[in-house]
């Protein structure tokens, strides 16, 4: 008798264990660790567990972006993909899409009409390829931003500079009055130098020349006078950063803004995150200059996608299709949004509480779309954007390396693009 | 042939790599050893070495080749097969920071394997003195060899931040003009990574070398010193030639140490500032994972290769003519 009841009970355990290892576990990998993308990564996870699906999300945070997608690659190529990536739009996931790695996502966006939703147009585009959607936009981030320290240029006497011009030659002052007048971080192989530098010049040339050297690759206007002046200007600004830079990542650096010790920094409204984390509101507690030029504002079609590596079990591709219907609905694309500091992919989420910094973004994408610039990323394959983050960093670590030798090593980059 | 069986039993038993290479001595009893070793064939340790054997050639071997194929194709990050000829290679050496990695291993490697030896002879002559607590200090110098690369590279890069380290302590102490923060300034990076380098690989080279003095003959001692030959010189002119199978250990570990260069240089400096402390592997590696260009790191991966194949063959042949010469005597 107690032999029978044992094997029974065993055999129940068995069942009831069974079934819920049915639950599906998607492990994903993402790169944000600061304290604001921590609070977005969170609605996220937030909305992924209680789905109702039993659906549970394992955080697999990455400090570094390089490293994170580099995993991403390994694992892949390995055999045991993560449940869902986080990616930037662009030519980082052709090589996964090229090989047949990803989870198509064409049935899901036929039946939530994301190609109508989602705006600008050149959000979506990033993951159509084909005509087949294999990734899921998640926000617009612009990098074409100066956040400055009110409290910093009161301190130098100089009123708040409205475009770069007014602020180069505000460096002077701000320099005397003992602020380091431009603050960036060296770390994660010279992103943020990198960027820093496309968003000057961006501001320099305008966007159709701009685009005519990132995209055409217009060889001319790459060694031309306009791109020899802001080698200039970026020269000028390596000299008047801290020399403490060389491996300070990017929300550290945005300390030294918020403390009031730096006067500026280039980096894109994924800082407004970290000011928004502290409770601090945008042009009242701290400055935003959109596009580095307030009278021409530029907002760039940055941002971060997921998308699905293909898993064996069905049920986690079930999960994974849940998953990004829930990152594309709009009550999770207003939370997120709202504590990342970007911009929601869906023109019909309600942002009338937004952050005036957020208002002007959100300007710019409903009512001037010719202020819309494609992020450089879209066009230059990994290998490209390294070799000039290598190329920026040289110039801004080394004072020896000119002016001329860096835009010709900038014009040798442009022609070997790939 | 007393000539030869002279230089044979130079060097004391366990300093010879256990290999007998037949010389002019055994060439007469030639046929009857091999005929003897023939019959003793060790089935059991053959067998043991089959899965090593598996493993050299499909593992070593045949990545080996797999890198080098790869090397002339485009492959980005999953596998292209397609030759393209010499385009990686060429992209290579046109490359500033490969220029930089390969000037840097240059003087990295010299620096630190001299600052290894000389440190390390010190520390073995000093351990040779007969002190009481030998066990017990011989442990203590161990200890960093220890402790792994990044480890290493994470303490130095504290010990040697400007804010935290030993600058800000001895600031703290009075001393205000102290200054020792190298990995700050790209110019004396790379002397900092030294630094660390010398401290962790100190304490194997005293042990080796300490092993290789007490293997010299204890009447050499007692002949320097009835000679009256200062205790110093007996050391470094009489006892470190005789001591040339530890050294030679002591150089062959170092110089795989310092080709193989990759995880101190990404815990203390993370290449930087810039790319001054760049070295091959990290920018192989860097190449094969971060950057998406696999091709680009094999080509890079191959060449770091040729300077050891060229090595072995110059040895080989160094060696097939030493033998020649002995067995015509």
């Amino acid at each position: 008798m107690t032999r029978t009841m044992l094997v029974a009970a065993l055999a129940a355990a068995t069942v009831l264990s069974g079934s819920a290892a049915r639950a599906t576990d998607l492990e994903v990998i993402h790169w944000w660790t600061s304290p604001g993308e921590t609070a977005a990564v969170h609605t996220f996870r937030d909305a992924f567990n209680n789905d109702g699906q039993g659906d549970k999300w394992v955080d697999d945070a990455i400090a570094d972006g390089n490293t994170a997608r580099s995993t991403d690659m390994s694992r892949i190529q390995g055999g045991d993909p993560p449940g869902a990536s986080q990616f930037n739009p662009g030519r980082e996931y052709e090589e996964l899409i090229k090989n047949n790695q990803l989870l198509d996502l064409t049935d899901l966006a036929t039946a939530g009409n994301w190609a109508k939703l989602i705006r600008p147009a050149e959000v979506a585009s990033g993951c159509i390829v084909d005509g087949h959607w294999w990734c899921v936009p998640v926000n617009i981030h612009s990098w074409n931003w100066g956040w400055y320290s009110k409290a910093a240029f009161k301190t130098a006497g100089l009123p708040e500079p409205k475009d770069f011009q007014e602020y180069m030659a505000d460096l002077p002052k701000l320099k005397a009055a003992g602020i380091i007048p431009f603050a960036i971080g060296g770390d994660g192989g010279g992103w943020q130098i990198a960027g820093a530098f496309g968003v000057i010049q961006t501001e320099e040339l305008g966007h159709a020349d701009r685009d005519k050297i990132l995209h055409d690759k217009d060889l001319t206007l790459a060694g031309g006078p306009k791109m020899k002046q802001v080698f200039a200007d970026f020269k000028t600004l390596s000299q008047n950063s801290d020399s403490g830079y060389a491996n300070r990542n990017w929300n550290d650096t945005w300390k030294l803004v918020d403390s009031g010790k730096a006067a500026l920094q280039i980096m894109g409204d994924w800082a407004r995150g970290e000011f928004a984390a502290k409770g601090e509101v945008g042009t009242k507690d701290f400055g935003c200059m959109i596009g580095l030029d307030e009278a021409h504002p530029t907002v760039s079609t940055d941002g971060d996608v997921f998308v699905f590596p293909k898993q064996t079990d069905p049920d986690k591709e079930a999960a994974q299709k849940r998953l990004a219907n829930l990152i594309i609905s709009p009550a999770v694309q207003l939370a997120f949004n709202n504590a990342k500091g970007s911009a929601p992919v869906r023109g019909d989420v309600d942002l009338s509480n937004a952050d005036p910094c957020m208002q002007k973004t959100l300007d710019v994408l409903n009512n001037h779309p010719e202020d819309i610039v494609t992020g450089a990323q879209r066009w230059l394959s990994n290998d490209t954007t390294n070799q000039m983050n290598d190329l920026f960093t040289k110039f801004f670590n080394d004072p020896n390396y000119t002016v001329d030798q860096a835009q010709a090593d900038y014009v040798k980059i442009i022609q070997n693009a790939n | 042939m007393v000539h030869g069986a002279i230089a044979e039993r130079h060097g004391t038993p366990d300093q010879r790599s256990g290999q007998t290479a037949p010389t002019g001595n055994y060439a007469a009893q030639g046929d009857n050893l091999a005929e003897r070793t023939r019959k003793k064939l060790p089935i059991a340790a053959i067998i043991a070495t089959i899965p090593l054997m598996i493993e050299s050639v499909g593992v070593y071997i045949f990545g080996i080749g797999l890198s080098v194929y790869f090397s002339f194709t485009n492959t980005v990050v999953f596998p292209d097969y397609k030759l393209v000829g010499f385009k990686q290679y060429e992209r290579l050496w046109s490359t500033d920071v490969w220029i930089t990695a390969v000037k840097n291993i240059w003087i990295f490697g010299i620096l630190s394997i001299i600052a290894n030896l000389v440190f390390g002879y010190l520390l073995a002559v000093f351990m040779d003195q007969r002190i009481k607590q030998e066990d017990l200090l011989r442990t203590i110098f161990l200890y960093p060899f220890a402790m792994s690369l990044i480890v290493t590279g994470l303490v130095w890069q504290w010990v040697l931040d400007p804010n935290y380290g030993l600058t800000a302590t001895m600031h703290e102490l009075g001393w205000t003009s102290f200054y020792f923060s190298p990995l700050n300034d790209a110019n004396t990076a790379l002397y900092g990574l030294v630094v660390a380098g010398v401290w962790q690989g100190a304490g194997v080279t005293m042990a080796i070398l300490l092993a290789g003095l007490r293997g010299v003959d204890a009447e050499i001692w007692k002949a320097a010193r009835v000679d009256g030959i200062p205790a110093w010189r007996t050391y470094l002119f009489i006892a470190l030639p005789m001591m040339r199978g530890a050294v030679a250990t002591v150089l062959v570990l170092q110089c795989i140490g310092v080709l193989r260069i990759y995880d101190i240089i990404v815990s203390m400096t993370g290449a930087g500032p810039g790319n001054a402390t760049m070295m091959p592997a990290v920018y192989v590696l860097q190449y094969l994972s971060d950057r998406q260009n696999a091709a680009q790191g094999m080509a890079a991966a191959t060449t770091m290769l040729l300077p050891v194949v060229l090595v072995l063959i110059a040895v080989g042949l160094f060696r097939l003519f030493r033998r020649r010469k002995v067995v015509t005597l």
